[in-house]
């Protein structure tokens, strides 16, 4: 945690600066308040097979660092590619893989040389990766492409893609090496017919693999949940848990003291278990446990480790009184607030946005990569308490912008520390969900949650475009709705507000290199700018995409009826929303009843408010997709 | 019955006579063409566990056998049905294509309200309104590498599952004069599509082009050169096997080499009926026929139908050989129904789809 005192003089004087460039009117004007640091920001870490070596995936310095596991010495730093988010060993300890998640490749590092040996492509946004026990498939989960590739673990060559849950993110090799567990951050598109009602609950899944055919066996259905993080089996195979988000967003968001946001729990499945899975919450009446994230099983099944991102806090949970509830209650127990005092044996401070967890070999030693403070918390899982810090060489300086990223990750200002701006926003994007917040009242306003790339610039913010600015919006209102428990003071909003109209869009994946254009894009922009309609009438201007949707990031940030207003909302006029890798962020319009793309116009356009587009024929539609997601 | 005795010499010996003449076509002799498979059918109707009687689509998948029927998808695996609807996600009722990823063991199921992935037990629905897919009434469907090939009522479509990019064939970028697809096969060379009253549609995939063969005597129904070209522009199934495509319509059914055209009539094989539902070739010279009259089964020479008859309805298997013989073989069960729909390959078993039941085809050693 990051005091008054260390921020100093520096970070004033930087605010200062900011209201001098006009940041704090969120004008156009932008300055890089990051002077340069280098941040490691530790994400995943790993032992080496024989105990030797823990290897820290750093996201921010772009690399791998290898440390002497007794002593932390540094061994070497590998540079691998752009954003890495996975980090695995094959099975012999020779090869580590990276998954660069903005590059779209895998490393393939030769743990002898410590050097990048292959670099092969992958899906889209590959975030996690493992490789089979016999060596002749590495599977790779994409982020973007909502799949897992299997690639010849020998060539690299991608042999076929299986189908995952919507941003799927981590996998987990079955401690038999007869499975692979996958899991995905956002929900799943609702698979009943497109209705209006757009109120359904968040479905999630574990995607179960056939390691030696590749093929999907089974997805576990987890009703109710929209993030899941990291899977961990114990060593005999016999209990797999698994870290969530439980959302509540089909209820009128009212007050967080009601407990009327998320609830976080882990899902216990397998033969200790029984017959179906059983979800079962984290938090505490007082406390919650914010973001759980990685989840480790000591050797000897006696307890369960969950690092909870936005709580800075590690949960050792004792396995046996788990399943003593587990059994005694099997129904549904995420209302429950007590439960957690059955099997939480304690909560164990650590860094900032705590996430990937190591164990060594005998499991007497829980490693936490703390991602924002750049350390690793080194925990004696007999004491369940930090016996040592280790420094990832970070610079020691904290900058205005590492201090409004640590804020947007943080859910210490929210009541009870049940929130922060990065469980809606999960790794600085969107949820895929839709809510009803308190603001409007019970049943009134529900609206879909936004992407946040590339946010700067767009204002005003809110759907109905009420806010003027970034601070404002993450401000008083955010306070005011959503914390309801501490407010920022000045030089912290201030960083806030910085981090996030930093945050750079993911690169485009449908856009080609340059200017081109496939045919279809072509075809797509050509409707996207036209003036007139199939029939030669010209379309008035606000009835044009590229009127409402102008600029660099799509909008012309006005208010328009596009005629997709219900019987439950407010306002008839909608902000223009930005159109940022558009492509990524169902559903959509306002309140998210459009499931896809397409059913902003197939569906929701009949009076052609949205756009002048009843004209088209199906291909034309498509076009006009196709290039919507260049954008 | 008439009595032999009871009638003059004469007009018995006319009547041997003219019986004679006849039997080449009901040949009394026992056995068959030695290739020809016969098969016990076991048949599945809603009585034994199928959602529905109306069969329009079989799909194996190595042990398990997908049934497309009018009410729901129905699975047979470890000897008993599950049926999956609209509830769980199929996009409608009525299943009446289906296709199998051999790479991820999906299956795609083309239903009159859109296309559905079914995998690991999770269907994911695309429909005319939440995607891209041309018409939701999906009559064909193929698997080609990531490719997932359509043919639907209002044109041909293909989704990119790697990208999520679909892309539209119809009259505006191929040769295709109507638009009523009716089935796709797909392979890594060539793409074929049956189209309702426009022949067949061949794309080239490593040029991209398409190409288009048509009925020579265009739509009427008058032959005026055998093995001249298609048989006929009503196509309603196509299969590609082994550089062969092989082509049904309601008029006749056709084999094509790439060079040379070989049509198929009662007239002149052993179709039971030129009224052809459905066909899907084993290899460059063997197929099977579903047809309104029977399953028929080609070997490159001989034909076999099998059918419940059609006079009394007992079960019938005919064998026509090259020179034109038929011999009925003795068996004791027939597929559910003469209506066939579609069939696919187990082993040395079959698996039939038809209007009023799916029926296992099991084969018997001689």
């Amino acid at each position: 945690m990051i005091s008054r005192r260390q921020l100093g003089y520096g970070a004033m004087l930087m605010a200062l600066a900011l209201i001098g460039f006009g940041l704090w009117t969120d004008g156009p004007k932008h300055v890089s308040a990051d002077s340069g640091e280098n941040y490691a920001s530790p994400l995943e870490m790993l032992f080496s097979p024989d105990g030797s070596r823990l290897y820290v995936l750093c996201q921010q310095s772009e690399e791998v660092r290898v440390l002497n596991a007794a002593n932390h010495a540094l061994i070497g730093k590998i540079a691998v590619g752009r954003v890495p988010r996975g980090i695995s060993l094959s099975p012999d300890g020779q090869r580590l893989f990276v998954t660069n998640s903005w590059d779209d490749t895998l490393s393939i590092i030769d743990t002898r040389s410590l050097s990048v040996v292959a670099t092969w492509p992958v899906g889209l946004e590959p975030s996690s990766v493992v490789e089979d026990r016999v060596g002749k498939f590495l599977f790779v989960a994409n982020r973007i492409s909502n799949d897992i590739a299997v690639l010849n673990a020998q060539t690299g060559e991608e042999v076929k893609r299986l189908l995952a849950g919507r941003g799927a993110s981590y996998l987990t090799l079955s401690p038999d090496g007869s499975r692979i567990y996958a899991t995905h951050v956002y929900p799943n598109p609702p698979r009943v017919p497109t209705e209006m009602d757009n109120r359904i609950a968040p479905e999630s899944e574990i995607t179960v693999i056939d390691a030696a055919r590749a093929v999907v066996l089974d997805h576990m259905p987890l009703h109710h949940i929209a993030g899941v993080f990291h899977l961990a089996f114990s060593k005999d195979g016999r209990l797999g848990v698994v870290a969530e988000y439980h959302p509540k967003n089909i209820i009128p968001l009212a007050h967080l003291e009601h407990g009327g946001a998320f609830a976080y729990t882990l899902t216990v499945f397998g033969a200790d278990v029984g017959k179906s899975p059983v979800e079962v919450p984290l938090d505490e009446l007082e406390r919650y446990a914010a973001r759980p994230f990685g989840v480790a099983i000591t050797p000897d099944k006696s307890r369960i480790f969950v690092s909870c991102s936005g709580s800075e806090i590690v949960l050792a949970i004792d396995v046996a009184r788990l399943l003593r509830y587990v059994h005694a209650h099997p129904g549904p127990n995420v209302q429950d607030l007590g439960a957690s005092a059955n099997y939480v044996m304690a909560r164990i401070n650590v860094g900032h946005d705590p996430r990937g967890l190591a164990m060594n070999g005998d499991g007497s030693r829980l490693y936490v990569a703390n991602r924002l403070d750049d350390t690793v918390s080194v925990i004696d899982t007999h004491s369940n308490r930090v016996v040592s810090t280790v420094a990832m060489d970070g610079p020691e300086k904290i900058t205005p912008m590492r201090h409004g990223e640590q804020t947007f990750y943080t859910a210490r200002y929210s009541f009870q520390g049940q929130i922060g701006c990065a469980t809606c926003h999960i790794d600085s994007t969107f949820d895929g969900l839709t809510w009803n917040l308190e603001p409007d009242g019970f049943g009134r306003n529900t609206v879909d949650n936004k992407l946040i790339e590339g946010v700067k610039n767009t204002e005003p913010y809110k759907w109905n475009g009420g806010n003027p600015n970034i601070p404002t919006e993450c401000g008083p209102r955010t306070e005011k709705y959503f914390w309801r428990s501490e407010n920022y003071d000045d030089l912290t909003l201030a960083d806030l507000t910085m981090y996030i109209r930093s945050i750079t869009p993911r690169p485009n994946r449908w856009k080609l290199p340059g200017r081109d254009m496939t045919p279809a894009q072509e075809r797509g922009k050509a409707i996207f700018e036209r003036e007139v309609d199939k029939f030669g009438n010209p379309i008035a201007e606000a009835n044009r995409c590229s009127y409402c949707h102008s600029g660099p990031k799509g909008t012309n940030q006005k208010l328009f009826d596009v005629g997709t207003r219900k019987v439950n909302d407010n306002n008839t006029l909608l902000k223009s929303s930005p159109l940022t890798n558009i492509a990524l962020t169902a559903p959509y319009l306002h309140d998210g009843s459009a499931h896809s793309l397409e059913e902003i116009w197939t569906v929701y356009n009949h009076t052609d408010k949205h756009g002048r587009t009843n004209d088209l024929t199906k291909d034309e539609l498509n076009d006009l997709i196709e290039y919507l997601r260049t954008r | 019955m008439i009595k032999i005795t009871n009638i003059p010499r004469w007009l018995a010996a006319f009547i041997l006579i003219a019986a004679a003449s006849v039997i080449p076509a009901q040949n009394a002799h026992a056995a068959p063409a030695p290739s020809m498979p016969i098969y016990r059918f076991e048949n599945f109707t809603a009585a034994n566990g199928l959602p529905n009687d109306h069969v329009y689509a079989v799909l194996v998948d190595g042990e398990r056998i997908w049934a497309g029927t009018d009410n729901g998808l129905a699975l047979y695996e470890n000897h008993a049905w599950k049926s999956y609807g609209t509830k769980d996600g199929l996009a409608h009722r009525a299943v009446i294509s289906l296709a199998l990823d051999k790479r991820t063991g999906d299956v795609w199921a083309g239903t009159m309200g859109g296309l559905s992935r079914i995998s690991g037990g999770r269907i994911d629905s695309y429909t005319q309104l939440n995607s891209g897919l041309s018409n939701n009434v999906v009559y064909g469907v193929s698997i080609e590498g990531e490719h997932v090939w359509v043919a639907t009522a209002a044109g041909a479509c293909m989704l990119n599952t790697r990208t999520g990019q679909w892309s539209l064939y119809n009259e505006r970028n191929t040769p295709m004069v109507e638009i009523w697809t009716y089935g796709v096969s797909a392979t890594p060379t060539k793409v074929y599509y049956a189209v309702w009253g426009s022949g067949i549609l061949e794309l080239d995939q490593k040029t991209g082009r398409w190409d288009k063969y048509e009925d020579p005597d265009s739509e009427n129904e008058l032959v005026l050169f055998k093995d001249q070209g298609l048989i006929h522009e009503i196509v309603t199934s196509v299969s590609y096997v082994d550089n062969i495509l092989w082509a049904a319509t309601y008029f006749g059914d056709s084999r094509y080499d790439g060079r040379y055209w070989h049509n198929f009539l009662t007239k002149d094989s052993g179709l039971p009926s030129n009224f052809t539902n459905y066909l899907k070739g084993v290899d460059a010279n063997r197929a099977w026929f579903c047809t309104d009259k029977g399953l028929a089964y080609y070997d490159g020479v001989n034909w076999a139908v099998y059918r419940p008859s059609l006079k009394d309805g007992k079960p019938e298997m005919t064998v026509r050989d090259a020179a034109g013989m038929v011999t009925p073989v003795a068996v004791t069960s027939a597929p559910a129904h003469n209506y066939i729909l579609g069939i696919d390959f187990q082993g040395d078993d079959i698996w039939v789809a038809t209007a009023k039941g799916l029926s296992h085809g099991i084969r018997l050693k001689r």
